[in-house]
């Protein structure tokens, strides 16, 4: 098929160049973006009424950065992330690998039972969490921090290492069984083989999995809603506190950050391993 | 091939131990808990009694609940509707543009996705209250209509905002701009797979760009469709913080009357009968989807 020349009509199937098409398009751009670019011009702006541009000003930012509840509550949220992240790293990996080698009765059932963090409603999973903590291991919150966050903690670990799983799983699908039986031949133990042929095929799963915990954990509200105590709030749970009462230009500007991140973290995924990643983690979000 | 579970039994319990461990404990154990819970009934202020009774279910079938059920299944299915029909074109859009653009249009409809959704919901609060910008917007052009009007001596009434926010116009619209990405992503993969020849037999042989939609697309399209419907309805029926922050009084859904029982209420037996409900529900929604699926490969084998 030849490329059209630029006046030339639209072939039949150039739905793009259409533009009906282009329009709706457009009208959906607008749809999702204009909240959000509005959201983040108007933390910029020299006005608590959040309505009508009254100059630049970075004034909410360091409001932001003076605010010591919106400091604590960002702190937790990135302790509980990166530990959340570790950990759903390696019980993911370890589920992938288990998946992948073994054959064993009840394989069925684990993959069933995988998917359910997945299906599972967030407020179901929060309000077992919320009863899980209080009666049947009542989590101290006295604890030094941030062994007080482990609640939180532990119940980001539970919903994200499936998401995880699913990434790596997708990944060693592509691994070479034979590598590892020549290994085997060759003299190499097990843990020969994880370190020096299975880890270093993973590492782009392993890598991928790793920004979904972490942006999964960071974005989390509604499982930490039920599961965070008064000293023990998340940058969420935090901002979620501050919206009830109004719409202010430090929300804005908090929430602008926290767009800043989440957008560069994607990018860094998108990055590590082409769109095929995104499109694996859209699927199972 | 996969190696017998039996011929490394140290190895495999090493790497199915701790995360079979974890899933019990921290996931299956607590949902055993709600679901032991919504047979129980509160016989003090703090024990929970479980003596297997179904008046908890019973409670969540009576007019007021139900009502509420009813009503979180008819926002979702709105929004699934809407989502559908404002998606589908996008999803048209992005498989047949040029590949470097494709990549390109599929970000943008993915980068608000991967913002928090609370972020995305409190953008909507500042878009739609009465002080805030389609308001805004409404009032000059009002104001302006005015100014000409009251040249020819016919001046209008002072503008009176719109009330677009707190209610279930606000919780359906907020619903649409969360769960939109949702529905696009599965239309684009199944339309992604679909034979470009057949439509272009079909716009060949005369039919035209609607009938050739309506009768070769749509029907080879329908598992994604399928599958669109089913990832954008569940959360939509179990979604908290949308209805929570853009809804009013009336457009309480089921997650947020879960939320009362736990936070508020003290009543949690009734709240995990709620729960399992949503969740028996869920499950639903996936095994239909499953069965489709699975009679669709069936016929055409």
């Amino acid at each position: 098929m030849s490329k059209p020349e630029r006046q030339a009509p639209p072939a039949p199937l150039e739905y793009l160049r259409r533009w009906p098409i282009r329009a709706w398009l457009a009208v959906v751009a607008v749809f999702l973006y204009a909240p959000l670019i509005t959201l983040m011009a108007f933390s910029f702006n020299n006005s608590r009424r959040n309505i009508v541009w009254r100059g630049f000003t970075l004034d909410y930012y360091v409001q932001v950065f003076q605010d010591q509840g919106l400091l604590t509550a960002f702190g937790n949220s990135l302790v509980i992330a990166a530990v959340s992240t570790v950990a759903s790293v390696i019980l993911g990996a370890l589920t992938a690998l288990t998946l992948w080698r073994f054959k064993f009765p009840g394989k069925p059932a684990l993959e069933g039972a995988l998917a359910l963090p997945i299906v599972v409603p967030e407020i179901c999973m929060g309000v077992a969490m919320l009863v899980f903590f209080t009666q049947v291991i009542p989590w101290p919150t006295s604890l030094a921090w941030p062994l007080n966050l482990g609640s939180i903690i532990i119940s980001h670990i539970s919903f994200s290492f499936s998401f995880v799983a699913i990434v790596i799983r997708a990944r060693l699908a592509s691994f070479n069984r034979e590598l590892e039986e020549a290994a085997k031949d060759l003299g190499a133990g097990e843990w020969r083989i994880l370190r020096d042929i299975l880890v270093p095929h993973m590492w782009p799963g392993l890598l991928a999995g790793a920004l979904l915990a972490f942006t999964l954990s960071l974005d989390d509200f509604v499982i930490t809603f039920f599961t965070s105590g008064p000293d023990t709030t998340t940058f969420p749970v935090k901002v979620y506190s501050m919206v009830r009462f109004s719409v202010t230009p430090e929300v804005n500007a908090a929430s602008t950050l926290l767009i800043i991140i989440t957008v560069v973290l994607t990018a860094i995924a998108l990055r590590l391993q082409g769109a095929d990643v995104a499109k694996d983690a859209a699927g199972v979000a | 091939m996969e190696e017998n579970w039996k011929r490394a039994k140290a190895v495999f319990a090493a790497m199915a131990g701790p995360p079979v461990f974890w899933l019990a404990a921290f996931f299956l154990v607590p949902l055993g808990i709600i679901w032991a819970y919504s047979f129980g009934e509160n016989s003090s202020l703090t024990e929970i009694a479980i003596n297997g009774t179904f008046a908890n279910y019973v409670h969540a079938i009576q007019p007021l609940y139900l009502g509420i059920i009813v009503k979180s299944f008819w926002f979702a299915a709105l929004t699934t509707a809407l989502c559908l029909v404002v998606g589908f074109p996008v999803a048209i859009a992005i498989t047949f543009a040029p590949e470097k653009t494709k990549a390109w249009l599929l970000l943008l409809i993915m980068l608000p996705f991967w913002t928090n959704l609370l972020i995305r919901t409190y953008a909507l609060m500042a878009v739609l209250r009465t002080e805030g910008y389609i308001n805004f917007a409404l009032a000059f052009l009002w104001n302006s209509l005015g100014h000409l009007t009251a040249a020819f001596g016919h001046p209008l009434a002072a503008f009176t905002p719109l009330e677009l926010l707190h209610n279930n116009f606000a919780v359906v619209f907020g619903l649409v701009y969360v769960q939109l990405p949702f529905m696009v992503l599965p239309l684009y993969a199944a339309l992604d797979r679909l034979d470009r020849s057949l439509l272009e037999a079909s716009l060949d042989l005369g039919a035209g760009h609607f009938t050739t939609f309506r009768r070769v697309v749509i029907p080879l399209a329908t598992p994604g469709i399928i599958s669109g419907i089913i990832v954008t309805l569940i959360p939509s029926v179990g979604a908290y913080l949308t209805p929570d922050l853009l809804g009013g009084p009336e457009s309480l859904m089921i997650a947020n009357v879960i939320e009362r029982q736990f936070k508020t209420a003290n009543n949690w037996p009734f709240g995990s009968a709620l729960s399992f409900l949503l969740m028996y529900m869920t499950f639903i929604a996936i095994a239909v989807q499953a069965m489709v699926a699975r009679n669709r490969r069936g016929a055409a084998r």
